[in-house]
């Protein structure tokens, strides 16, 4: 190796070797990188100090903070619940319909089930509750098994037609046609009167026969006016809301070979509080009776 | 300072460059991964965890075939907004029988490891069949023709000798019954004894409403229904950690 005062360029010195006649400076790291530098690796044994970080034997070091992200998130939860605390006692006391004559706590509530709402219920009726064939719309007015809000709280405990919960809301509608109870004009004749109750298409000369044929068979659930009863969760026939399809086709089909729609129970799943904030939420969605 | 004069020595020599830059990133690789195989809390062990059935395996392939898990994670991490939503956090020992894991890295549909259960069958094949039909802003394609393939199930034996070569516990009888495991699962009539008994928790019965042929549907669907229901959160103890 030559001397490296040998190969000083414009005042700095090489580092001394050559690679094929290329020599190269050396110049000190600038002061400020290198204490960053500095700074990083004593920021780095603090880390290692203070969080979990070294594998021993058995277990890693648990540093001097202790965290762990289960950890964290126990405590977080907890802050939230004991923050949340006189609330969720109120609403688990009180009922529904008290909770929702109190401003303040009809709001809270509202909140939780709305964001509950997104998590449990949006998946068949919509992120704005705004259903679709087969999920009822629930910002209408138009209710199956009632709308008051100590029905819609039974509805969302028990379900509609869920085996597992014994309180379910039950009712079926009888296959007029598959199980042959009517004959197939009568079938024709009453799909005809339905669509003429709402204004839809139908065909004049058989309204008279469906009318007979509705009040001997479908009227003790839909009501003489065919305005449907909740306590039997018969659908009101005379509105322009329809569950399925807004058809003479589909109307026909139901009568023939009838779909029921299954809701589960959310009582035991959920627990009361949730529940309850549900049914404020979705009382307030605009359909509330 | 003798060492750090004779650099020039490793930097003229690429042979002894490469075996020396080697060696120091083994050491680093050695101490950020060996540990991981021998921690206690890394390899904790929670009750409930089982290989999956022959009908769920066969979902999990098609999960997999079909890319589901471009958009869709599995993997609940410990944070309030993500239990709140989808439950329980993720354990490492929920995916031990994975291969490979379906954690996923992006999330553009939401998270599936605890979609068990959760939604009826008859929701899950209307949503793989139109999934706007449910959420009408869902992007999700729609997975019609699964409900129309019928499931190839003569490999079976196969997939689960591979997964047992992978260290996944199936056992002789296992293997020797997946025929008929694969086809009582998705059949409402079938006797299920013996298969709820190799597979607890398994859900039997028919998936896609279509009880006479066994299709891609019902194999999907009987894997999404399993999905993070194994481990009994209620009486498992994780203590600090």
């Amino acid at each position: 190796m030559s001397k490296k005062e040998d190969h000083v360029v414009n005042k700095v010195e090489t580092t001394g070797y050559e690679w094929d006649g290329i020599k190269e400076l050396n110049n000190p790291l600038p002061r400020w990188w290198l204490y960053v530098f500095y700074t990083t690796i004593l920021f780095a044994i603090c880390y290692a100090v203070y969080y979990p970080a070294i594998p021993l034997i058995e277990r890693n070091t648990e540093g001097l903070s202790n965290y762990s992200s289960r950890k964290e998130l126990e405590n977080e939860m907890a802050a939230v619940k004991s923050s949340h605390a006189t609330m969720l006692e109120l609403i688990k006391t009180m009922d529904v319909s008290d909770i929702q004559s109190d401003p303040k706590l009809a709001r809270f509530a509202a909140a939780g089930g709305a964001s509950n709402f997104k998590v449990y219920c949006s998946q068949c009726h919509g992120s704005g509750a705004q259903g679709g064939v087969g999920y009822p719309n629930l910002n209408d007015d138009d209710w199956l098994w009632g709308g008051s809000i100590n029905q819609i709280e039974t509805t969302i405990r028990h379900g509609i037609r869920y085996e597992a919960d014994e309180d379910t809301r039950y009712s079926e509608m009888p296959a007029f046609g598959r199980d042959q109870i009517l004959s197939e004009e009568q079938i024709i004749a009453v799909a005809n009167y339905v669509c003429s109750l709402s204004g839809l298409e139908h065909e004049e000369s058989v309204i008279a026969l469906g009318a007979m044929v509705f009040t001997e068979n479908c009227s003790s659930c839909h009501g003489d006016d065919g305005k449907g009863i909740n306590e039997v969760g018969a659908p009101n026939l005379a509105d322009k809301l329809w569950l399925y399809d807004k058809s003479k086709k589909a109307i026909l089909s139901q009568i023939i070979n009838p779909q029921h729609g299954i809701m589960p129970a959310w009582g035991n799943r959920l627990g009361d509080i949730i529940v309850k904030e549900l049914a404020v939420y979705v009382h307030g969605l605009g359909g509330g009776e | 300072m003798s060492i750090l004069d004779k650099h020039h020595r490793v930097e003229t020599n690429a042979t002894l460059l490469l075996i020396l830059s080697f060696l120091v990133i083994s050491i680093g690789g050695i101490v950020e991964i060996v540990p991981l195989f021998y921690l206690q809390n890394t390899i904790e062990r929670v009750e409930g965890m089982r290989p999956y059935s022959p009908l769920e395996l066969k979902g999990r392939a098609i999960y997999q075939r079909e890319g589901c898990y471009v958009c869709h994670s599995q993997m609940i991490r410990p944070f309030r907004d993500e239990v709140e939503r989808y439950g329980h956090y993720s354990l490492a020992a929920e995916s031990m029988y994975d291969h490979p894991f379906q954690w996923g890295s992006k999330r553009t549909g939401p998270d599936l490891a605890r979609i068990g259960g959760r939604y009826s069958n008859k929701w899950h094949v209307q949503h793989l069949t139109d999934p706007r039909s449910l959420v009408p802003e869902s992007i999700m394609p729609s997975y019609k023709f699964l409900a129309k393939n019928k499931l190839y199930v003569s490999d079976i034996i196969n997939h689960l000798e591979t997964n047992q070569l992978l260290g996944v516990p199936y056992n002789q009888e296992m293997i020797e019954n997946a025929f008929a495991d694969i086809k009582a699962q998705a059949d409402p009539s079938a006797d299920t004894t013996g298969l709820l008994k190799r597979y607890p928790k398994a859900k039997t019965g028919d998936f896609d409403g279509n009880p006479t042929q066994l299709t891609e549907m019902d194999a999907i669907v009987a894997y999404l229904q399993m999905l993070g229901t194994l481990v009994d959160f209620s009486t498992l103890d994780l203590g600090q950690r």
